[in-house]
């Protein structure tokens, strides 16, 4: 059973700290989100029209966020229509409630999972566990994952920071009836993986999936996948309960024109994904249930800045950009929604009331490469900016930062300040600094300080200096 | 042409010879170049750290001391990019403070923006016998997608050596407060940004970013490289007879 983020210690800072330094860690990461990044710029840089599908999509979603209510009963009534049942979740617990007792309803004790984020935000599996229900994934990443007892540090690719050799190891230990000769060739890895997971789906009564996209119009859910276990999950079980986000929707069958091309190329690099399902409703003979989660959601929407974190189709294309990412790896981040979107979306979902939750809005150089890679325009760098003011500071630094505050209202003050640093310029060491400077000098040379400041050298001699005499 | 000069308190403060420049650039290429006293910062550290009062305040100063000018350069892509894409964002619609923005921002240029977009001047004159890498910062790049201007204005310069820098679009790590707040990573991001500028050769590594160019070149002297940090305006302000 894979662990839950929920209520983790430490904070970004301390934990990339430790990230940084395996170096095999960092050599899966940056060969495996250059990978990812150099196929996205191929296949979007093949299309002349990227601005305008990314600015559709960004106006669809808005179009969602202001009228959720109304999509929201639109979904309801369809999804009904069609012989689903809709549940509404406040919050993680009831959603896990919610779940639980359908899943005891049907007398069975172990469930099948399509991956999904929703259910990881929630910690659903160790809800279920709770109460004597298995729930096995079978997205081979999230095997990976649950099989390591890891955490996941990727939406797309939560085992991104294990390589083949890793896989090997956890399978050989972890994997019931696997054989002894497993090499880490990667088909014989996958080839490991179907017959284990083969064997789950043929027996299984129940599964829970998410769903990438609801359209409100028909209440239809899709979900886009690569290796058709998706497919087993969605068609082969008597029970399939999905569990999404209420800001998956999408107003109409149309707007679907948009996001699978948006989707796969900014994910997995690809023009189009090989598993597309989709359904409405349940067909004859089986059952179907719709969780529609909350879980913070709401009060993301009454942001006027941070809503637009609510666009996210969580393709990741944020993660394999961000060079904090690349570096600090995902657990880091403490959350199911690791790198740039994480650092936005997790102090929205979960407040910013721990150490780690209240240090993530900082875990970006606002480099910007995040905002131009989202295919739904989410401007992180801005929400980022906009969590800072509400993020509490410490009081040194708060005193730090008004003192420099004042120094800064007048420039006669600046000049003082400047002057005095100017006679102490010879006393100012290149290294070694003390307390909380020496976050610089560890790594880094102090500059130089000069014998005068540029305004001083204006006033002196720059005002009527030509351009020769500088 | 009436210039007014936007120094940057950390250009100001640690990196005069950059004002310098400038101002002998400007003033050979034909710009009346004046330096308003009473600047002091444009506010990006505070609002980007979270102290939005204080940046709003400094904002304001701003956008008093800097009104009524024809056009307003700074050595600096990130300030720039502060007063063009984040003050709008401080004032509430509507409102003087806003209107005030509106009314300075558009005039706020980047030093090779002014070069390019306004003089309408890709060749300033300059002579620089060096091989030199250029590092186009983040806030340059994505904020004021200044895209090849820098570039031309160095190739355009006699005896220069222009070696193109692999990755060079990923961030250096500096990003204001967050070298200090992730140092750790920071450190990561510098190190990997100068391993790939030493591996071009150059004796030195230009940007348009001192504040960058303090934290690249930090770790570039700490690791006794020997790879020298310039701003582009000193590049661009070298002639024959320096």
């Amino acid at each position: 059973m894979s662990a839950t983020f929920i209520g983790m210690p430490g904070n970004f800072p301390k934990n990339a700290e430790k990230a940084v330094q395996d170096s095999q860690l960092r050599f899966n990461l940056r060969k495996a989100t250059h990978t990812i990044r150099d196929k996205r710029a191929e296949v979007v840089g093949e299309l002349p029209d990227w601005g305008e599908l990314r600015a559709a999509g960004k106006a669809i979603k808005d179009d969602v966020l202001h009228n959720l209510d109304r999509y929201l009963i639109q979904l309801e009534e369809a999804v009904t229509r069609a012989g689903g049942t809709v549940h509404w979740a406040r919050d993680a617990a009831e959603a896990n409630r919610i779940v639980t007792d359908l899943v005891k309803a049907t007398g069975e004790t172990e469930v099948v999972k399509v991956k999904s984020m929703a259910t990881q935000e929630i910690g659903l599996n160790e809800a279920l566990a709770a109460h004597g229900i298995a729930a096995y994934e079978t997205d081979l990443a999230e095997l990976i994952v649950q099989l390591g007892d890891d955490f996941p540090s990727h939406i797309l690719v939560p085992a991104i920071h294990r390589n083949r050799s890793e896989i090997r190891e956890i399978f050989l230990d972890k994997m019931p009836g696997v054989s002894r000769d497993l090499t880490d060739d990667p088909p014989a890895l996958t080839e490991a993986a179907r017959l284990h997971l083969r064997d789950r789906f043929l027996r299984s009564k129940v599964a829970i999936s998410g769903a990438n996209f609801m359209v409100a119009e028909t209440g239809t859910l899709v979900v886009l996948e690569s290796e058709g276990n998706g497919r087993m999950c969605l068609s082969l079980p008597e029970t399939l309960i999905s569990v999404v986000g209420i800001e998956k929707l999408l107003p109409s069958w149309r707007d679907l024109e948009v996001f699978l091309q948006l989707l796969p190329r900014s994910s997995t690099g690809e023009r189009m994904n090989p598993y597309t399902s989709m359904w409405t409703g349940a067909v004859e003979g089986q059952e179907f249930h719709l969780v529609l989660l909350d879980n913070g959601r709401t009060d993301v929407l009454a942001d006027e800045v941070g809503r637009q974190a609510l666009r996210c189709i969580r393709c990741s294309a944020c993660l394999n950009v961000c060079p904090v990412y690349e570096r600090a790896g995902g657990h880091a981040y403490g959350s199911v929604y690791p790198g740039p979107i994480g650092a936005i979306l997790t102090p929205q979902l979960r407040g910013m009331t721990t150490d780690l939750d209240a240090s993530l809005p900082f875990a970006s150089s606002l480099c910007g490469a995040c905002y131009d890679v989202c295919p739904v325009a989410i401007d992180i760098p801005e929400v980022l900016v906009d969590l800072r003011a509400k993020a509490p500071h410490a009081a040194a630094e708060r005193a730090a930062m008004k003192v420099a505050g004042w120094v800064l209202d007048d420039h006669e003050r600046l000049a003082t300040a400047q002057r005095a640093a100017t006679r102490l310029r010879r006393f100012v060491p290149k290294k070694g600094l003390p307390g909380p400077m020496s976050a610089w000098t560890d790594t880094r040379d102090v500059p130089e300080i000069p014998e005068e400041s540029f305004r001083d050298w204006w006033e002196r001699a720059g005002r009527s200096a030509s351009a020769e005499e500088r | 042409m009436r210039v007014a000069l936007f120094i940057t308190c950390v250009n100001d403060t640690l990196f005069p010879g950059t004002g310098k420049a400038v101002v002998s650039l400007l003033r050979r290429l034909g710009c009346d170049v004046d330096f308003p006293a009473a600047q002091t910062c444009c506010g990006q550290m505070h609002v980007n750290t979270g102290y939005r009062t204080e940046g709003t305040r400094l904002a304001r100063h701003f956008t008093e001391v800097f009104a009524g000018y024809d056009a307003v350069v700074a050595p600096s892509g990130s300030c720039a990019a502060m007063v063009r894409e984040q003050y709008p964002k401080l004032a509430r619609p509507g409102s003087r403070g806003a209107a005030a923005i509106a009314e300075v921002a558009p005039k706020v240029y980047e030093l090779s923006e002014f070069l390019i977009d306004v003089l309408k001047t890709e060749d300033v004159g300059a002579y620089f016998p060096h091989r030199v890498t250029y590092h186009p910062t983040c806030h340059s790049l994505r904020g004021l997608r200044l895209g090849d201007r820098p570039l031309r204005l160095l190739q355009n310069v006699r005896g220069l050596e222009l070696v193109p820098l692999p990755g060079a679009e990923e961030c250096c790590g500096f990003g204001g407060t967050f070298a200090v707040k992730n140092p750790a990573v920071s450190a990561a991001m510098g190190a990997d940004k100068t391993r790939a500028i030493q591996d071009t050769g150059a004796e030195v590594l230009c940007a348009a970013d001192n504040s960058c160019l303090m934290h690249i070149g930090g770790t570039l002297r700490r690791q006794k490289t020997g790879v020298r940090t310039m701003h582009l305006a000193e590049i661009l302000a070298s002639t024959e007879e320096d």
